[in-house]
C-alpha cells in the first residue's frame, strides 16, 4: 500500500478528449516529494524547452502536496505549474482552501493537462468517474459564480471547484485560477484559459492512508494546538488593524511614490470600522485552526474574501482608500485577475497617459476620476478591448508593444514579472539575492524564515534565539546574535540565510504546507509550527519513508536545482537576475555582482548561474547534466558555459 | 461521571455557527478516529459530522449524523435567519436517500454520530477537540432519568387502520407477508 500519496495521476488530453489514470513510479527515496517537486520533473521530461507556452504541448499541472489529506494541519496548498507566456519560464503558483485534499480523496496526486479543447470545457472528477464536459454555458461567468453553478448542476454542495473568470477565458496574462476565495496567480490562469478549460470540479470519497497512524495523529494534534494558541503563525494582517507598515513604506501608484507618515490613528479607526461593519466572518482553509481570510459583504455588492496585502494593492495603486479596494475586489475576483500585478498594470497605463506616451484617444470614454478609471481599465483588460488588449499582456510586455519610451515606465519588474512595490534606500544583501535569483517570481515565495531586521539589544537577540526551534543549524543563531545593522552581515551568512529561506518554500510547496505556518512566517517572531527539525518526522510518519534533516535538505537542493535547470534550458541567464533598478536608491553594481557570483558558487552553479555537472551529479541529476551538455548549455570540458 | 440512581448523563455538543470558519478539521478528526485501525486513514466522507458550507451565501453549519431514514423528504424547508438564507438540508441530521451525507461511501450503510464512545471515555469528542474556534463546545449534564416510556396503547392499531383505510385490508396484509419473506 502507498501511504500519504495515492500513487495515481490523472492524465488529461484536451485535444484528443482522453482521460487516463496512470500509476506513478514508487519513489521510496522521496527524491522529488510531491507538489512542485514532482511537477518540475514532469515539466523537465515532457515539455521540450522550445515549446511555446501557448502550444498544446505545454502542460498545466495541478498537484497535491505529498502530505495533503493526512491529519497534519494547514496542509492544503494546491500547486499549479506550467510555462508562462509572460516570463517564458516555469510558472509556480499556489492556492489554499480545499481543492488539493479533495483531489487526494478522489484518488489522485496530480492532474496533468495537455492539449487544447476547441471550446470551453470543464473537468468533472468524481472518484473513478472522470469526464471532460461542455462548459459553453459557463462562458463569461465569474469564478465563484462558476463554482456555485457547477455545484448546483452536479447536485453536490461538497464538490470543490477551481475556475477561471473572464480574464482567463480571454488569455489575460494576469489571470488567476480561483477557488473558494483563494487564488493562484503568476501565469497559470492564462494557460488554463488557453487550453479552454473553464473549471475543474472535484469530489472524492476515498481514504488517504498513513503509515504510522497513532504517532502521526498525536504529532498532528500537538501541532494543531500550537497553531491554535500561537500568534507566531497565520496571517497577522487578518487581525492587526495597524497597517502602517505597507502604507508608509511601500510605494503607491505605479510603484513610484512613497508616502511616509501616511498612516494615522483617525484613518486606522475609520478603516477598522469599515472592515468590521461589513465583515461576515473570517474563514480558514482545510484542517487549519487559523482564519486568515476576511469575508466582506458590502451592501449591494458581491461578497469576496481577501488575505494579507491583497487588501491594499488596488487602493495604493490608485492613491485611494480601503473603501475603493472593497469596492473593486469583489468584481476583480469574479473576473479572476491577480490582485498583486493587475493594479500595477492599471497604474502603469495611467502614468503613460500622464506622460503623453499614451493619448486620450487610447482610452475612449474613460471617466475623469481615478476610481472610474480603474473600473474602466479593469473592464478593458479582462475583455482585451482596445488598449486593454495590450495591457492584458502585463507591464513588461505591454511596454514593449507600446514602445515610444514606455519601456522606462516598466521599472518594477524582474524577469518580466511585476514585483511588490517596494522602493527603499540602501541595498539589503539578502533581499538583493532573493529578488535577483528567485524563480517563483515573487519575493513572498522566497523570503521568510530568517528575520527581516535585527533586534536592537543583545538581550532581545538572546531571548529570540533561546526559543528559536526552527533553525536548521546553530550557525543561524550566531548570525542573528551578531547582527546589529541591517546591511552589516557577512556574505557567507547572507548566502546561508537566503538558502534557508528558499529551502522552506521549496519544501512547503512540495509537501503542501501553507506558508503562514512555515516558510513565510518565521521572519516575524520565529515561532513557526513546521520547520526543518520536525518536518522530516512528519514525512516519515505519514509516508513510511525514512527521512531525516540531511536527506530532506538534499531533496530541497535537488528540486531547487532541477527548477533552475528547467529555466536555464529555456534561456534564463545571469543577465536576467536583476532586481528593479530603482528598488534601492543607492546601488553598488560591483558589490552586487560580487555577491551574485558568491551565491552562484555557493549553490554550485557556474558564473552564468547554470548548475555544474558536479553539482547535478551530487544531487542525482546526471540526466540533467547530460541534457544540458547535449544542448551546448554546459561545456563537458569545464562545466562552464560554451 | 457516575450518575446516581434515577439520574443519567446527557452529552451535548453546543454549536455556534457564527464562530465556524469552515475548516472541516472536525470532519478530518472524526473520520480518523473511526477508521480501523484508529487514525490509519482519513476520509471526510466517512465523518459523522459534516460542515454545510457555501462561501457565496456565507453559510457554515456543522451538522452531526442523526438517525437513518429510508425515505427522503418530498417537501423541503428553507430557513432565513437574520436575513441570511440557508440551503434546504442545512439543519437536518438524517442520513437519507435525498443526499449523500452520512452514507458510508464504501458500504452504503448509514453513519451515525456516537459521541466518540470509547473505553475509557474520551475527555471530549474529537470534533470538539480540534475545533480551534470553539464553534463546537462539549458539555455534560445530569438529568433525572425518566420512567421508560410505555408503548402507547392503540398506536399500532391506529396506524394499521389508517393504512387499511387508504389501501384496503388485503393489500396491507399481502404487503406485510411480502416484507416478512424479504427479511
Ligand atoms: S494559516 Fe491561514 S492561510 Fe494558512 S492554511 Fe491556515 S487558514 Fe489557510
Ligand atoms: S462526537 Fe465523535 S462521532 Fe460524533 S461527530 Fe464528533 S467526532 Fe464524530
Ligand atoms: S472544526 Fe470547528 S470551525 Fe472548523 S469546520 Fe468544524 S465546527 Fe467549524
Amino acid at each position: 500500500m502507498r501511504y500519504a500519496e495515492t500513487g495515481f495521476n490523472l492524465e488529461i488530453d484536451l485535444t484528443l478528449g482522453t482521460v487516463e489514470r496512470v500509476e506513478t513510479e514508487l519513489d521510496l527515496a522521496g527524491s522529488y516529494l510531491g507538489g512542485q517537486g514532482s511537477a518540475a520533473k514532469l515539466l523537465w521530461e515532457r515539455v521540450p524547452p522550445e515549446t511555446d507556452p501557448f502550444s498544446p504541448d505545454n502542460l498545466l499541472i495541478f498537484s497535491t502536496g505529498l502530505l495533503h489529506g493526512t491529519p497534519l494541519p494547514a496542509c492544503n496548498r494546491t500547486v499549479v505549474n506550467t510555462f508562462s507566456p509572460q516570463t517564458n519560464l516555469m510558472s509556480h503558483s499556489l492556492f489554499g482552501g480545499f481543492f488539493g485534499p479533495e483531489l487526494k480523496y478522489a484518488g489522485y496526486d496530480k492532474i496533468v493537462i495537455r492539449g487544447k479543447a476547441t471550446d470551453l470545457v470543464y473537468l468533472y472528477i468524481n472518484n473513478d468517474k472522470v469526464e471532460i464536459r461542455d462548459a459553453t454555458h459557463l462562458r463569461g461567468k465569474g469564478c465563484t459564480e462558476t463554482g456555485d453553478l457547477l455545484k448546483k448542476e452536479l447536485k453536490d454542495q461538497r464538490i470543490q471547484v477551481a475556475a477561471i473568470g473572464l480574464a482567463g477565458e480571454n488569455r489575460v496574462y494576469m489571470a488567476s485560477i480561483d477557488h473558494n476565495h483563494a487564488s493562484a496567480a503568476r501565469g497559470v490562469g492564462v494557460i488554463m484559459g488557453d487550453k479552454r478549460l473553464k473549471a475543474i470540479a472535484v469530489r472524492g470519497t476515498k481514504a488517504v492512508n498513513v503509515a504510522r497512524p497513532a504517532e502521526l495523529f498525536e504529532m498532528s494534534q500537538r501541532i494543531h494546538q500550537k497553531m491554535a494558541g500561537s500568534s507566531g503563525c497565520g496571517d497577522w494582517m487578518a487581525v492587526d488593524e495597524d497597517d502602517s507598515f505597507h502604507h508608509n513604506h511601500f510605494a503607491w501608484g505605479n510603484a513610484r511614490t512613497r508616502r511616509p507618515g501616511y498612516w494615522n490613528k483617525e484613518l486606522q479607526d475609520r478603516w477598522t470600522n469599515l472592515k468590521y461593519d461589513n465583515m461576515d466572518r473570517q474563514t480558514g482553509c482545510y484542517n487549519c485552526p487559523k482564519k486568515c481570510r476576511n469575508v466582506i459583504k458590502m451592501p449591494g455588492q458581491q461578497r469576496f474574501g481577501y488575505k494579507c496585502f491583497g487588501k491594499d494593492t488596488y487602493h495604493m495603486a490608485a492613491f485611494l482608500e480601503l473603501d475603493f479596494s472593497y469596492e473593486i475586489l469583489g468584481i476583480a475576483q469574479e473576473y479572476g485577475v491577480d490582485s498583486y500585478s493587475t493594479p500595477q498594470v492599471m497604474a502603469f497605463a495611467l502614468e503613460l497617459l500622464d506622460a503623453g506616451i499614451l493619448q486620450d484617444k487610447d482610452f475612449p470614454e474613460m471617466p475623469e476620476d481615478v476610481r472610474g478609471r480603474f473600473f474602466y481599465l479593469l473592464e478593458k483588460i479582462v475583455r482585451r478591448e482596445g488598449i486593454g488588449d495590450i495591457l492584458a499582456d502585463s507591464v513588461s510586455q505591454a511596454a514593449r508593444r507600446i514602445g515610444n519610451g514606455a519601456e522606462a515606465y516598466d521599472h518594477n519588474t524582474t524577469k518580466k514579472f511585476e514585483q511588490l512595490p517596494i522602493k527603499l534606500g540602501k541595498l539589503n544583501p539578502a533581499y538583493f539575492l532573493m529578488i535577483a535569483t528567485g524563480e517563483k517570481m515573487s519575493i513572498t515565495q522566497i523570503e521568510g524564515s530568517f528575520p527581516q531586521d535585527p533586534l536592537p539589544t543583545e538581550e532581545q537577540r538572546q531571548e529570540f534565539v533561546n526559543k528559536w526551534e526552527a533553525v536548521p543549524d546553530e550557525k543561524f543563531k550566531d548570525y542573528f546574535l551578531n547582527w546589529k545593522k541591517r546591511s552589516d552581515i557577512s556574505d557567507e551568512a547572507t548566502c546561508d540565510i537566503v538558502d534557508w529561506n528558499e529551502a522552506m518554500h521549496y519544501i512547503d510547496d512540495s509537501l503542501g504546507f501553507c506558508g503562514f505556518v512555515s516558510s513565510f512566517r518565521g521572519q516575524f517572531g520565529g515561532d513557526v509550527p513546521y520547520h526543518m527539525n520536525n518536518i522530516p518526522e512528519a514525512i516519515a510518519l505519514a509516508t513510511g519513508v525514512a527521512m531525516d534533516k540531511p536527506k530532506l535538505w538534499k531533496n530541497f537542493q535537488r528540486i531547487r536545482t532541477l527548477i533552475r535547470a528547467v529555466n536555464v534550458r529555456r534561456g534564463l541567464r545571469r543577465k536576467d537576475e536583476r532586481p528593479p533598478e530603482d528598488h534601492w536608491a543607492v546601488r553598488d553594481e560591483q558589490y552586487e555582482q560580487e555577491l551574485l557570483s558568491k551565491y552562484y558558487a555557493f549553490k554550485g552553479w557556474n558564473s552564468e548561474g547554470i548548475p555544474t555537472r558536479q553539482t547535478l551529479e551530487s544531487l542525482d541529476l546526471a540526466y540533467v547534466a547530460d541534457d544540458l551538455e547535449q544542448r551546448g548549455i554546459l561545456d563537458p570540458a569545464d562545466g562552464g558555459p560554451r | 461521571m457516575n450518575p446516581g440512581i434515577g439520574m443519567k448523563t446527557v452529552q451535548e455538543i453546543l454549536v455556534n455557527v457564527d464562530k465556524c470558519t469552515g475548516c472541516r478539521a472536525c470532519e478530518m478528526a472524526c473520520s480518523a478516529f473511526h477508521s480501523n485501525p484508529q487514525f490509519s486513514s482519513i476520509n471526510p466522507a466517512k465523518a459523522r459530522i459534516h460542515v454545510v458550507s457555501n462561501e457565496l451565501t456565507d453559510e457554515y453549519v456543522p451538522i452531526f449524523a442523526g438517525n437513518h431514514t429510508r425515505s427522503g423528504c418530498d417537501g423541503r424547508h428553507v430557513y432565513t435567519i437574520d436575513g441570511k438564507t440557508y440551503s434546504e438540508c442545512s439543519f437536518c441530521r438524517a442520513s437519507c436517500p435525498t443526499r449523500e451525507n452520512f452514507i458510508e461511501p464504501d458500504s452504503g450503510l448509514a453513519l451515525k454520530c456516537d459521541m466518540c464512545e470509547s473505553t475509557p471515555p474520551l475527555k471530549q469528542p474529537w470534533c470538539v477537540e480540534v475545533c480551534g474556534e470553539h464553534a463546537l463546545v462539549y458539555s455534560e449534564r445530569e438529568v433525572e432519568r425518566e420512567e421508560p416510556a410505555r408503548a402507547a396503547p392503540g398506536q399500532l392499531e391506529v396506524g394499521l387502520q389508517a393504512l387499511m383505510k387508504q389501501h384496503g385490508m388485503e393489500a396491507v396484509i399481502a404487503r406485510l407477508k411480502d416484507i416478512g419473506k424479504e427479511k
